[in-house]
């Protein structure tokens, strides 16, 4: 028999640099329900991380404002979406590009994006001067269980 | 962050002890910074040993001591890293000039 799990969950938190590990902590528990390998769950770590900072030090920078994470679970994939009303991005395609950062200063490497685009299995990015950033990232956890069909398609 | 030096071999070994992370990194650079000044060492090691999560900030952590460490003509290297921030790793290149080394 199929089991079809379906889930989402929503989360608010001040953009302070000691939420990055709440924030990849609490989406991981999350996902713990999709029953993912270590190698899995590390990612999504290291994703939900990499997006969370860059709220916090690109598009807040010296400000304090609110980040907000998505997560929907939904035939056996998670969907993750981070945004924040920050200051926006200029070129969404030249931020992509790794080892592009503006803040060398800060010894920030620019891997943020690439490292998230190889980590999960999707990642998109819009953005608007002034407004803000969201960032939404999606990754299929493989189904272990033998009886179970993968639901994906 | 636990430091062994030994004054012998001018040999600093930094144990990092915790997540790395754009939060944490902060003081594990300023304690870092710290010890490669005061000790000027010939070698430096990270021993990964007790970090389960690094992100791409710990790639900036460590090519910023590696600067300093090359600048005073000393090498660095890195031990026990764990797969998943080795994967981190593997994903800038830095690996070529900064190696995992099998043993300390
Ligand atoms: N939420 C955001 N708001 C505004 N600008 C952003 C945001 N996220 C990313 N950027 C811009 O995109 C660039 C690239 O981001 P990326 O995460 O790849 O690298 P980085 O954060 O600079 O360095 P790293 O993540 O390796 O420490 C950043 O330098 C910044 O200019
Ligand atoms: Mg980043």
């Amino acid at each position: 028999m199929k089991d079809i799990t379906e889930n989402e969950m929503s989360l608010e938190f001040l953009s302070k640099s000691n939420n990055e590990a709440f924030a990849r902590v609490t989406v991981a528990a999350f996902v713990s329900q999709l029953d993912p390998t270590i190698e899995e769950l590390s990612d999504i770590k290291t994703a939900v991380s990499e997006a969370v900072t860059n709220c916090i030090i690109h598009g807040y920078e010296d400000t304090q404002g609110i980040i907000k994470i998505k997560c929907k679970i939904f035939a056996g994939s998670v969907h993750i979406e981070i945004s924040d009303n920050g200051k926006g991005i200029k070129d969404i395609e030249e931020a992509k590009a790794p080892l592009f950062t503006t803040k060398p200063n800060l010894e920030r490497s620019g891997m943020g994006f690439t490292i998230m685009e190889s980590f999960m299995d999707d990642m998109q990015v819009e953005s608007i001067v002034g407004l803000g950033t969201k960032v939404t990232m999606k990754k299929l956890i493989r189904c272990k269980d033998e009886l179970c069909t993968n639901t994906t398609e | 962050m636990n430091v062994k030096y030994n004054t012998e071999d001018k040999l600093l070994v930094l144990e990092l002890t915790e997540e790395i992370d754009h939060h944490s990194t902060e003081k594990i650079r300023r304690r870092a910074d710290y010890e490669i000044q005061r000790h000027m060492p010939r070698k430096a090691i990270f021993d990964f040993n007790g970090v389960t999560f690094m992100d791409s900030a710990g790639i900036g952590m460590v090519i910023g001591r590696y600067k300093m460490v090359s600048m005073l003509g000393g090498k660095v290297s890195m031990i026990n890293v764990k797969p998943s921030v080795k994967k981190v790793f593997e994903m800038s290149g830095i690996l070529k000039i900064i190696p995992i080394e099998e043993c300390a």
